[in-house]
């Protein structure tokens, strides 16, 4: 039986490569793959208590997350495709104009 | 059981017409507007002639409750409506004399551009005027009250583009809201310690106080700041100084309002206030000297005026001075009597003025008049009347009710007397120096000059010429009341028998405190009239020497004026010069206005200036305003760097945001143990 900890570390492991990548990637794709780092990172602490705890509220809240997560997936992606070709980029730092 | 006499129309009627002339009066024509007025403010007179005759027959007072107003625990208003011989009297005078003016205002406003504004605000006066004669409670006198001052703001400022005019309407209403606040004041203390302001309740309530309440703190309180509303109103001191000024209004208004009726609403209020006065002997002798002051010091000004309406201003003045002399020796019925051939007179002397102003194209610098005698034979035969009334000549009205007034006051006091006789010579002198100045000696004006000083002018009539005959009648007509007026109340030293202060008897008698009654100083005491009866025969004796005292006296300044401005007119020029001092303060008013000017007026400009505006206006609410845009503007311009545009630097911020929030829930959580 592997201990709850090492799942928590793990996972935190997992959500903190998410949010690094988030945070010094510049391609769009790599972000959006970062963002579902962090879920699953999250889902993995899900599932460890549910199992944990023998509650499988956490197993259902996973397939919430990953049903959302799909969705995401594909509107985010239609965006990603937008923004190509409309700015011919996927370089984060060049779609600024939101700003004062 | 009474019948029902549907008061509530009588002020409902002008009313009705200022509400149709107002609204439809610009589109229609002169004669469409004429019919309108004089129609709805017939009807008026000519209901409370209806009343008068059925009045015999009533049981008195008769109430009409109209509508309830507020009802608030066990204090109720209502819209009712009152009648009694008191009411009766005011409401004949107003709606009588109103009308009357009415006619006249027709002649005399006939090429005005504001022709149907004019009648307009007159009915809407009438309406506001009769609602506060006929009121059954205070708070009803008081609509009245405060729609009088409205309409004599509105009229005062008719001609409301000459600046003059404009000023002297809102001096007017200003000095006004001064004797409003006391009257207020005077209200809320009813309503606090005697629950109502129902007139009969107030008074059956104030009625049983006996020797140990009376001249109590609260009744002489009561007393006192009902006459400063008094003051206000009828222009007594210290707020007397806007009816001078109200002259800038058109002569008619003058008239009907600014002599004949509003200026008597505070003396018609302190008699119907009377049980409260009665019981206040403090308040009472308050109202006596403001009175005899006022009237001598009036009168001592209108000796000085040049211009003809402000000296019949002042003597406006100095005769409600008298009434009120009148109402503070308790001789309440004298008062009233004295307010009703006031009317009669001062009235017609007004509207005589106007008649003599149109003749001579707009001037009214008695000193540019002159010799109208034979050109305008009529206005000077009516102002003739009106002199000869107010003087206190035998056989008119002002001498019946002045001769009554100065018996009255000499019973209270010598002193008030003597004031009084002193007044009437100061009157009768000033009168007729007005009328040998206007109507004797020779022309002084320029030929034909239409320089339109009373913006009436300007209408293309050739030379000095009599009114047109719709002015002539009212003042024919009020000459005559005026001549027989006083008729109604000879006094029984005179052969008649009083029939006045009788009619008035069940208002004004068998009110007055209990102990005052068996006062063991008679009639020396100050509110102890009731004790009428027949007078012994030593008191008429006593009486006759004083009516003719003051006849002598009224002679007297007939005489005087007689020498100094049909004999000799260039001695008046003289006696100025070497009484320099003391003319420059006549004809300056004694500086009262300059006074109340350092006193109240530059000191209240300044400190809204310098303290309200500069201080607190500019540097606390705005500098509060402008200082919290400008804060959160610089605020904001740090804080906009913030939206940079860049995509991870928002998730950075986020991120950041995020460790906060855990490390603070982290720091809680063990903070907690």
């Amino acid at each position: 039986m592997v201990p709850l900890s090492y799942y928590l570390l793990l996972s935190g492991f997992l959500f903190g490569c998410g949010v690094a990548g988030f945070l010094i990637k510049r391609n769009i794709i790599t972000i959006f793959m970062s963002i579902e780092l962090m879920l699953n990172g999250v889902n993995l602490s899900f599932v460890a208590f549910a199992a944990h705890w023998h509650a499988l509220a956490g197993q259902v809240f996973v397939f919430f997350v990953m049903v959302v997560a799909a969705a995401e997936a594909a509107v985010g992606l239609a965006i990603i495709i937008a923004v190509y070709r409309t700015r011919e980029t996927l370089n984060v730092d060049q779609v600024n104009l939101l700003k004062l | 059981m009474n019948p029902m006499l549907n008061l509530w129309l009588i002020p409902i009627l002008p009313l009705a017409g200022a509400a149709i002339n107002g609204l439809l009066g610009k589109t229609s024509s002169r004669r469409a507007v004429t019919t309108i007025a004089l129609v709805f403010s017939g009807a008026a007179f000519a209901m409370a002639l209806w009343v008068t005759m059925r009045f015999s027959s009533l049981s008195l007072p008769y109430h009409e409750n109209l509508a309830h107003w507020i009802r608030s625990g066990s204090f109720t208003v209502d819209f009712a409506f009152y009648l009694d011989q008191l009411s009766l009297v005011m409401l004949l005078v107003v709606s009588g004399v109103g009308f009357l003016i009415h006619i006249y205002s027709v002649g005399y406003m006939w090429d005005d551009p504001g022709y149907y504004r004019f009648f307009s605000y007159l009915n809407l006066f009438m309406f506001f005027m009769l609602t506060l004669v006929l009121a059954d409670n205070y708070l009803v006198m008081f609509i009245g009250w405060e729609g009088v001052g409205l309409a004599s703001y509105l009229l005062i400022g008719f001609w409301f583009t000459k600046d003059s005019a404009a000023a002297a309407g809102k001096k007017a209403f200003i000095v006004n809201r001064i004797g409003d606040f006391g009257f207020l004041i005077a209200l809320f203390l009813l309503i606090k310690h005697f629950g109502s302001l129902n007139f009969d309740q107030v008074f059956q309530s104030v009625m049983p106080l006996g020797a140990e309440k009376t001249g109590s703190g609260l009744l002489t309180a009561i007393g006192i700041l009902l006459m400063v509303g008094a003051c206000g109103k009828s222009a007594q001191i210290p707020l007397y100084i806007w009816l001078p000024d109200a002259m800038e209004g058109p002569t008619p208004v003058s008239a009907l309002i600014h002599a004949a009726t509003m200026v008597t609403a505070g003396v018609y209020m302190v008699s119907r206030s009377h049980v409260i006065f009665e019981r206040a002997p403090i308040a009472l002798t308050v109202v006596a000297i403001i009175g005899t002051s006022t009237a001598f010091f009036a009168a001592t000004i209108g000796v000085a005026q040049t211009d003809i309406k402000k000296v019949l201003a002042y003597s406006t003045v100095s005769q409600l001075g008298y009434m009120f002399m009148a109402c503070g020796v308790g001789a309440f019925s004298a008062g009233i009597f004295h307010l009703m051939t006031h009317a009669f007179f001062k009235g017609l002397l007004f509207l005589a003025a106007g008649s003599v102003i149109h003749a001579v194209g707009g001037e009214q610098d008695m000193r540019k008049m002159g010799g109208l005698r034979t050109k305008i034979p009529w206005t000077f035969w009516t102002m003739t009347a009106g002199t000869l009334a107010i003087a206190g000549i035998p056989g008119l009205a002002g001498f019946f009710s002045k001769d009554e007034i100065l018996w009255r006051a000499y019973q209270a006091s010598w002193a008030y007397w003597l004031v009084g006789l002193t007044t009437a010579f100061i009157t009768s002198f000033y009168m007729f120096r007005l009328w040998f100045m206007t109507f004797f000696g020779e022309y002084r004006g320029e030929a034909q000059d239409h320089s339109a000083h009373d913006a009436h002018g300007g209408h293309g009539h050739g030379g000095i010429h009599e009114s047109p005959r719709v002015m002539v009648i009212p003042l024919a007509i009020l000459a005559v009341l005026s001549v027989m007026g006083g008729y109604v109340g000879v006094p029984g030293s005179l052969g008649g028998n009083n029939r006045f202060d009788k009619f008035l008897g069940p208002v004004f008698h068998g009110s007055a405190p209990a102990d005052a009654q068996q006062s063991p100083m008679g009639e020396k005491s100050a509110p102890a009239q009731e004790t009428e009866g027949p007078e012994p025969e030593s008191g008429v004796s006593t009486e006759l020497m004083f009516t003719a005292i003051s006849v002598a006296a009224a002679l007297l300044g007939l005489g005087l004026a007689w020498q100094l401005y049909y004999r000799n007119p260039h001695l008046p020029g003289k006696i100025a010069a070497s009484m320099s001092g003391t003319y420059q303060t006549l004809l300056h008013k004694y500086y009262v206005d300059e006074l109340y000017g350092a006193l109240f007026v530059r000191p209240l400009i300044n400190g809204s200036t310098r303290i309200l505006w500069q201080g607190v206006d500019r540097k606390i609410i705005d500098a509060a305003v402008n200082d919290a845009g400008e804060g959160a503007r610089h605020v904001s311009d740090e804080v906009r760097h913030m939206q940079s545009g860049n995509i991870r630097s928002y998730a950075g911020w986020v991120a950041a945001g995020s460790a906060l929030v855990i490390a603070f829930m982290i720091w809680m959580w063990t903070g907690a143990r």
